[in-house]
């Protein structure tokens, strides 16, 4: 089975995931969006590579903080961007999502952003792609379900590297609702492929998914341990569904144990940096002390965020 | 085919640039021969404002058809553009190609009083418009396309030029 | 009509014989094996040299997805399927639209397939009203129809007294009951087995547990009741544990598997394929390999199909969104067959799984062997050639099975149903 992201070349055809994604091509995504980050510094915020391309935006779910960061990259590129909030609800009236991407075929769509909140919707389309012999049309994942959030994952590959210079020698730890999150999947696909010798992932068993440890990381279950020593700790985001039930009884209970203090981040290593995915629960998943202290790094990551997404768009435009 | 010292052109250069050039010139080299030729010149001259670096994988106009460079290294330019005498430094001119995608991406950081152009050696073979406002040396005949000449740079910063057939 | 087919090798596991025999046909009837009676002429002889004379196959689960699916498939198209798989006995689980809960539906069922007059049509009972899980269908009655035992299909009933009431009714009669094993909190929302590939691929899970905890109950309640009881589509290693204990405690359990689940695992979904997605879903690679040792060794007692037809437009969605299911009929031979040569089988014992003990837990007495007497259904194959599974080949209006591509062994040359020639694979064409 040939990896669906690769072209017969082994270059990057579209960008659906981390996991299995060659550590050379992780690597020039982040080199290349290196100079992309000067951009927004000129006088002109704009470089000519996607002149004449259009970029849609297919949101099958809501995320205007997301959707806006593509827009801004494609954007810079000078691409013409469409943007479509397909609710789900009217694809389920008749209309099928490969009805919908026919369609924008047709009006000479170059790119898809595709966000949909089933696991492997760009899968689909990118297969279809194929099938149909439109291999001129390539597919970015902007998040699909709980399996992957890759422009997620190379932003905060590309700030750590940014903050601490090398993979080889780091801690990471993952924080929180890893079961339900793309974030975190990207994520540890990305810090292993790049060779961090320890991720360790905390959080209460119920909000781990099953075997996680196969993919690679340490599994804690306290803060205390699992904070212990680490260069980068990353937080992710609880969804308010899931703060009450049968996952967790309170999300008062769950700040107690895993939320983000400045004393919890004491055990941690002096320099360490403190990443989100935003948008942040404070009092929930992290303390407004330490969101706002010195050791955040989440606005910065939202900044490099646009240079990432201007890269993996001008490398996937160019072939 | 001889070729000049790479050298003795740069100095040539520098006496062709210097009545032309005031301490408040600005120098953007392009990658990556550009850039080493951008460096010994401002020494040469003895220019105050820092000198700026091109890289125009962004702008160029193959990129469709030949993809993102692999390695883009990035453009710095660390002095305001706006009103300034600009003088583009490239080691080789061939095409003309390179040097509209300079303009074009140095014309997105302001708009400059007036730019000229510096190149060691032209080579002929021009497909658009342009010409050098200073170049030490000009080939009798124009090189023909499949041969690649460049600047190189050894271990002790020393430059020459090379031919490299393709 | 009479029918001479000879030099074949026969295959009847029912009678253990495997051997170069001839059968004979007349009145759509069974009416000698080896020699031919007295004063019998053939007006037709089929000559099966090279080939396997077998009982008609019997599928123990094939949706022929009428009354209610019809876009999906037609009894027309999936009984062309079945003669095309050489198979000559359908049981049809209850959850069609509207269910098979009522004696008058079941007749109708029934009435149609027969003026199709091809496979024979054998209708599982809803076990409980609209499987809804309140109230008791009227088995008897169902029974009457022509039901052969009762299900819940892929619905469990959440009321564990109502399932125990079920099975005690059932067990009055003797009626046998056909459960699937999935509790339905455990599994709520899963599309994947609940392992290390959901995990990665960020699917929600059906953990193993949700068909131990359903099991259990299962065979607690069959004990106390005394019902008949037959488990379906067995998924996991640990199953088969469960009901060897509950065999040796004295409960009377049967159970089969999927042909699929004999072959793949969840790391067939690959990049979320969705034709691997299935129920109960494709397990670890462990199970599988217990499933399959446990086939051999008897401790599951048949294959099918579990053949589920589905529309191009319902598979090609996201994974969790497509619906579930393979189509089957025509892979049910290929698939056991492959099976069996993993195992090295003797073929006998390949083909008991999918006639004789098939024909045991669906009640069917006057199929799924070749005795004298005996309806006159039989399929014949080429048990060394293979055939490469495409959408084109099959005849099923279902299309989605994750074998597509894929060279299977074994192809049907011909299928009697009570003597009468219904598939005969030289008439079509190059396929």
């Amino acid at each position: 089975m040939r990896n669906p992201q690769l072209n017969k070349h082994g270059e990057l055809q579209h960008l659906l995931t981390l996991d299995g994604l060659p550590r050379g091509i992780i690597t020039q995504i982040l080199d290349t969006a290196a100079p992309f980050t000067e951009v927004a510094e000129r006088e002109v915020k704009k470089l000519p590579l996607l002149r004449g391309k259009s970029v849609f935006n297919l949101f099958f779910e809501n995320s205007t903080r997301t959707r806006t960061t593509f827009e801004i990259a494609a954007k810079r590129l000078s691409a013409d961007v469409i943007n479509l909030n397909v609710s789900t609800s009217s694809t389920k009236k008749g209309e099928t999502l490969l009805d919908t991407v026919d369609n924008l075929c047709a009006m000479q769509a170059d790119m898809f952003v595709v966000r949909h909140e089933s696991s492997g919707a760009p899968y689909l389309i990118a297969q279809h792609l194929e099938n149909t012999g439109r291999d001129h049309i390539h597919v970015v994942n902007a998040g699909d379900g709980r399996h992957a959030h890759p422009t997620q994952g190379l932003l905060d590959m590309y700030t750590i590297r940014h903050y601490k210079k090398e993979f080889h020698n780091l801690t990471v730890a993952i924080v929180g609702d890893v079961l339900h999150s793309r974030v975190a999947r990207s994520q540890i696909a990305a810090l292993t492929t790049l060779g961090v010798p320890e991720v360790r992932v905390i959080g209460p068993k119920t909000l781990l998914p099953t075997d996680v440890e196969k993919m690679g990381v340490r599994v804690c279950h306290s803060m205390e341990e699992g904070l212990k020593g680490v260069d980068v700790v990353m937080m992710l985001r609880l969804q308010n569904e899931r703060m009450n039930g049968a996952l967790l009884p309170s999300p008062q209970e769950f700040f107690k144990v895993w939320g983000l203090t400045a004393e919890k981040l004491a055990l941690a290593k002096p320099d360490a940096i403190v990443m989100h995915p935003g948008p942040m629960n404070r009092g929930v998943e992290i303390d407004s002390a330490v969101a706002d202290g010195g050791q955040a790094v989440i606005l910065p990551q939202v900044t490099f965020g646009i240079a990432v997404r201007m890269a993996v768009m001008s490398m996937l435009g160019s072939h | 085919m001889q070729l000049p010292e790479a050298e003795q052109l740069i100095g040539a250069l520098a006496e062709l640039m210097r009545p032309h050039v005031s301490p408040d010139t600005c120098l953007v080299g392009i990658h990556t021969g550009g850039v080493w030729l951008a460096e010994r010149l401002h020494a040469l001259l003895g220019l105050s404002q820092p000198l700026g670096s091109i890289d125009v994988s962004f702008y160029r106009d193959d990129y469709s058809a030949k993809g993102l460079h692999p390695q883009p290294q990035g453009s710095k330019i660390p002095f305001d553009v706006e009103g300034t005498h600009i003088v583009i430094v490239d080691d080789v001119l061939y095409t003309g190609r390179t040097t509209r995608a300079a303009l074009n991406e140095l014309f997105d950081y302001g708009r400059p009083s007036h730019v000229d152009l510096a190149v060691l050696v032209d080579r002929g073979g021009r497909e658009l418009p342009i010409s050098a406002s200073f170049c030490a040396l000009t080939l009798p005949e124009p090189l023909p396309a499949g041969q690649n000449l460049q600047l190189e740079r050894d271990d002790s910063g020393a430059l020459t030029l090379r031919l490299i057939h393709a | 009509m009479t029918i001479h087919i000879k030099n074949g090798r026969l295959i009847d596991p029912a009678n253990k014989i495997d051997a170069l025999q001839d059968l004979f046909i007349a009145d759509g009837k069974i009416v000698g094996v080896g020699t031919a009676p007295e004063g019998f002429t053939a007006t037709r002889t089929i000559d099966a040299t090279g080939y396997v004379v077998a009982p008609g196959l019997i599928d123990l689960a094939a949706r022929l997805r009428e009354p209610g699916f019809e876009y999906k498939a037609t009894l027309e198209s999936e009984m062309d399927a079945a003669m095309a798989g050489g198979i000559t006995s359908l049981a049809i689980p209850p959850d069609t639209d509207p269910v098979l809960d009522e004696p008058g539906l079941v007749e109708m069922l029934c009435y149609r397939a027969k003026k199709l007059n091809r496979a024979h049509v054998y209708p599982v009972g809803a076990l409980t009203i609209g499987l809804k899980g309140e109230q008791l269908s009227e088995m008897a009655e169902l029974v009457e129809a022509g039901c052969v035992a009762f299900s819940q299909a892929n619905v469990p009933i959440l009321d564990t007294r109502v399932l125990g009431r079920a099975m005690q009714y059932a067990a009055t009669f003797g009626f046998r009951v056909w459960l699937q094993p999935m509790d339905p909190f455990l599994s709520k929302g899963g599309v994947a087995h609940d392992g290390e590939v959901a995990s990665r691929l960020g699917l929600p899970g059906i953990p193993a547990s949700a068909e131990i905890v359903a099991l259990y109950t299962y065979l607690r309640l069959a004990r106390q009741t005394g019902a008949r009881l037959h488990i379906t589509r067995v998924s996991c290693a640990e199953s088969l544990d469960l009901i060897e204990k509950a065999r040796t405690d004295g409960v009377d359990v049967t159970c089969d598997v999927a042909a699929h689940h004999l072959h793949l695992s969840d790391l067939d979904i690959g990049y979320f394929n969705p034709h691997c997605h299935v129920v109960p879903p494709f397990r670890g690679q462990r199970d599988r390999l217990a499933l399959s040792k446990a086939l051999a060794d008897g401790r599951i007692n048949a294959i099918c199909s579990d053949h589920t037809p589905v529309d191009d437009d319902a598979k090609q969605a996201p994974f969790s969104e497509s619906e579930p299911g393979t189509t089957g009929l025509e892979l049910l031979l290929p698939l056991t067959l492959k099976w069996a040569q993993e195992h090295q089988l003797p073929l006998i014992d390949a083909v008991a799984r999918i006639t004789s003990e098939a024909a045991k837990i669906a009640g069917i007495a006057k199929g799924g062997h070749l005795s004298v007497g005996a309806r006159a259904d039989v399929c014949i194959f080429d048990a060394d050639a293979h055939q490469l599974i495409t959408r084109s080949m099959l005849k099923s209006q279902g299309k989605n099975t994750p074998f597509l591509g894929l060279e299977l062994p074994g192809k049907v040359r011909y299928t009697f149903v009570e003597g009468t020639l219904m598939y005969d694979a030289s008439q079509y064409g190059k396929n």
